[in-house]
């Protein structure tokens, strides 16, 4: 089920990669799209180089879906430019642009079996039967459907449909490929599946893909690079693990992976911050910049930088809480704990049976490292 | 309960049982055995085929019969031509208000009788109507042209009665119909004419044959707009029916007729049907 992939292939791409680190497949400048009075995106610029794969993760309705739309062609920007290997896609229409889509349901042809799904395309370039159905025989080879060229697009699985629709879009063989969504529509333990293989299919075929999605997971696990879009706008353009550990806004932190919250006022400026919280604790964090005393803050800290009974406390934030219950989830369990002025807290259980011990109710001591927790101004 | 249930059925079914047989059923058997009954030599009624083979035998029925299949075929395919992109517009381009107001628009002429709509034509077609007047008084003509009684205008009014039949089973389809396929067409590098003959219709093509059969069937027993606005050249096929039962009196003749008329449309449809691939079935649903 799972793509083969070829040591030699996924070298070959990361050669191509650096070769043509320059080179910048699609260039957005300065988009912004507005309907009326209200604006879909808002001055937004990216620039995605060769053979990447870049995500842009947001919440439904932050516009990441009209600046997909207006990079298939579908739309345009209502100012900014908009170019595909330097050369400018303003008033080029969908058919003539170098770039295909992948639409959220699909949209497989139904009155089509699959072969001519994929070679619909093909047909349209005025290309042979024979070279058309060589091509779709050795695109479907690539996805792992040989000999499903003759089947029905109604009697596919859904994760089959899935593969089908991205190589009725691979066998264009587009600069870019746009992904809107695809993997919404499966069921969960596919989706998972998914994930892996669409990251194995690009290294593959080393074209660029630009995917869209506002589940964080699909972004972190397959993206090199992300933007986090809010509003309209880009918050923070970056690599999975620096959108993660190092976020640059508040709305970055609550997005990307889970955070806890902490509303207080900065007491003290030095290497560290000193906040107290609104419950009254001190702790120290850090902070992107530098803020003054009496300053309102928020202090985000991840659920695994939270040690349970920590052995050694010197240099950590140390506090009390009572453990509420135990959310059991796997290697992704946690301890819902409140603190004695009820603030809620999400701790997480390492599952090496070292903390069996703990009941829902019972007092624990946590620590956090300040490097941890990061402080936003209000 | 179950008695129940079966008393109630058969209580709403019979007031359309009794409708079918009573005024369907009946006259037509009256009518087919008519169609089978002729004098002989001495004047008695007897059993004969020659009501039949009198369609066959005389050039003027059967040509009258083709020129009108073929003129009802061209009213079907013109309704089609035009019925495709004013139902696209409706559902696809018009905003959802509007389209209530457009399909308003399409039943009103429905409003009025046939007869009606066809004098509503003749008025501002004739030579002393209201386009001649308009044409002279602009100096584009210098005498009246008579726009009525030609074929041109006999296949437009059969289009205007039958746009709606065309219009309404293509607008139940075309909703069904993804936007985002017509996108990914679009994207995957085809043309406007490329997306309308490889995704439009193929996906209306259950729209279009039932629309094309009711069309097609209206087209083909209408009497009334071929009659008025063709004239009398018109020679369709429902005015000879009329004059054999009304002019010549000859009822068996004219039984005859009606019922080549219900034999030879059913078959050109089922050939239609044949060549496109469709089950009627399917066209139905």
């Amino acid at each position: 089920m799972l793509f083969s992939v070829g040591v030699a292939s996924l070298y070959h791409s990361q050669d191509r990669q650096t070769l043509c680190a320059m080179a910048n497949d699609l260039s957005v400048h300065n988009v912004v799209r507005k309907f009326g009075n209200f604006t879909a995106v808002d001055d937004v610029s990216f620039d995605v180089p060769q053979g990447s794969f870049f995500s842009i993760l947001g919440p439904s309705g932050c516009g990441k879906t009209t600046l997909l739309r207006m990079i298939a062609g579908f739309d345009e920007p209502t100012s900014g430019s908009l170019s595909i290997r330097d050369k400018d896609m303003r008033g080029v229409p969908p058919n003539k642009r170098p770039v295909n889509l992948v639409f959220q349901h699909l949209a497989l042809f139904p009155m089509m079996n699959v072969e001519e799904n994929i070679g619909f395309g093909l047909r349209r370039r005025g290309m042979s039967r024979a070279e058309i159905a060589k091509r779709s025989e050795a695109i479907l080879e690539r996805v792992d459907l040989p000999g499903y060229g003759t089947k029905r697009v109604s009697q596919l699985s859904g994760g089959q449909k899935q593969r089908v629709a991205i190589a009725r879009c691979l066998v264009m063989e587009p600069s870019v490929l746009l992904l809107d969504e695809p993997l919404g529509a499966l069921d969960l333990k596919l989706r998972e599946q998914m994930k892996v293989e669409l990251k194995k299919l690009q290294a593959k075929v080393g074209t660029t893909f630009i995917y869209i999605t506002h589940d964080q997971s699909e972004a972190l696990v397959m993206s090199d690079r992300i933007a986090v879009m809010n509003e309209g706008r880009f918050e923070q353009v970056g690599a999975p693990r620096e959108l993660y550990n190092d976020p640059r806004t508040p709305f970055v932190a609550k997005f990307v992976g889970d955070n806890n919250v902490w509303s207080g006022k900065v007491e003290e400026t030095g290497e560290y911050l000193t906040v107290r919280t609104n419950e009254g604790l001190l702790f120290q964090a850090r902070s992107h910049e530098a803020y003054s005393s009496r300053i309102g803050v928020d202090l985000f800290l991840r659920p695994e930088a939270l040690r349970i009974e920590p052995k050694v406390v010197t240099g950590l934030n140390t506090f009390q809480v009572s453990v509420k219950t135990i959310l059991f989830d796997g290697a992704n369990s946690r301890l819902l704990t409140v603190m004695p002025g009820g603030h809620e807290l999400l701790v997480s259980l390492p599952q090496n049976r070292q903390f069996d011990y703990i009941e829902p109710g019972a007092i624990i001591t946590l620590g956090w490292h300040p490097d941890s927790g990061l402080c936003f101004k209000v | 309960m179950k008695n129940g249930f079966r008393l109630t059925f058969w209580l709403f079914l019979s007031p359309v049982l009794l409708w079918l047989f009573l005024l369907i059923v009946i006259p037509h058997l009256d009518l087919l055995i008519l169609s089978f009954r002729g004098e002989s030599d001495i004047g008695d009624p007897v059993w004969t085929l020659q009501n039949y083979k009198n369609f066959f035998i005389e050039p003027i029925y059967w040509n009258t019969f083709i020129r009108t299949a073929l003129y009802a075929m061209i009213t079907t395919l013109c309704t089609f031509v035009l019925a495709l992109p004013v139902s696209f517009y409706i559902v696809k381009l018009a905003r959802p208000r509007t389209r209530g107001f457009l399909t308003v628009l399409l039943l009103l002429p429905f409003w009025v009788s046939e007869l009606v709509r066809v004098y509503g034509w003749m008025i501002l077609l004739r030579e002393s109507g209201v386009f001649n007047y308009f044409l002279l008084n602009f100096g584009i003509i210098h005498q009246p042209i008579e726009m009525l009684y030609n074929d041109i205008t006999m296949v437009m009014g059969l289009v205007y009665t039958s746009m709606l039949f065309m219009v309404v089973p293509l607008i139940s389809v075309m909703e069904s119909l993804d936007d985002s396929l017509i996108e990914a067409a679009h994207d995957l590098e085809a043309t406007r004419f490329d997306i309308l003959r490889t995704i439009i219709i193929p996906h209306c093509k259950p729209g279009i044959t039932s629309g094309a059969i009711v069309v097609f069937m209206l087209a083909l027993g209408n009497y009334l707009t071929p009659n008025l606005m063709g004239g009398k050249n018109s020679l369709w096929f429902t005015e000879q029916i009329y004059n054999q039962f009304i002019a010549s009196f000859n009822w068996n003749q004219g039984a005859a007729f009606g019922f080549l008329l219900l034999v030879l449309s059913s078959a050109i449809i089922w050939i239609g049907l044949k060549v496109t691939r469709q089950k009627l079935g399917e066209v139905a649903s």
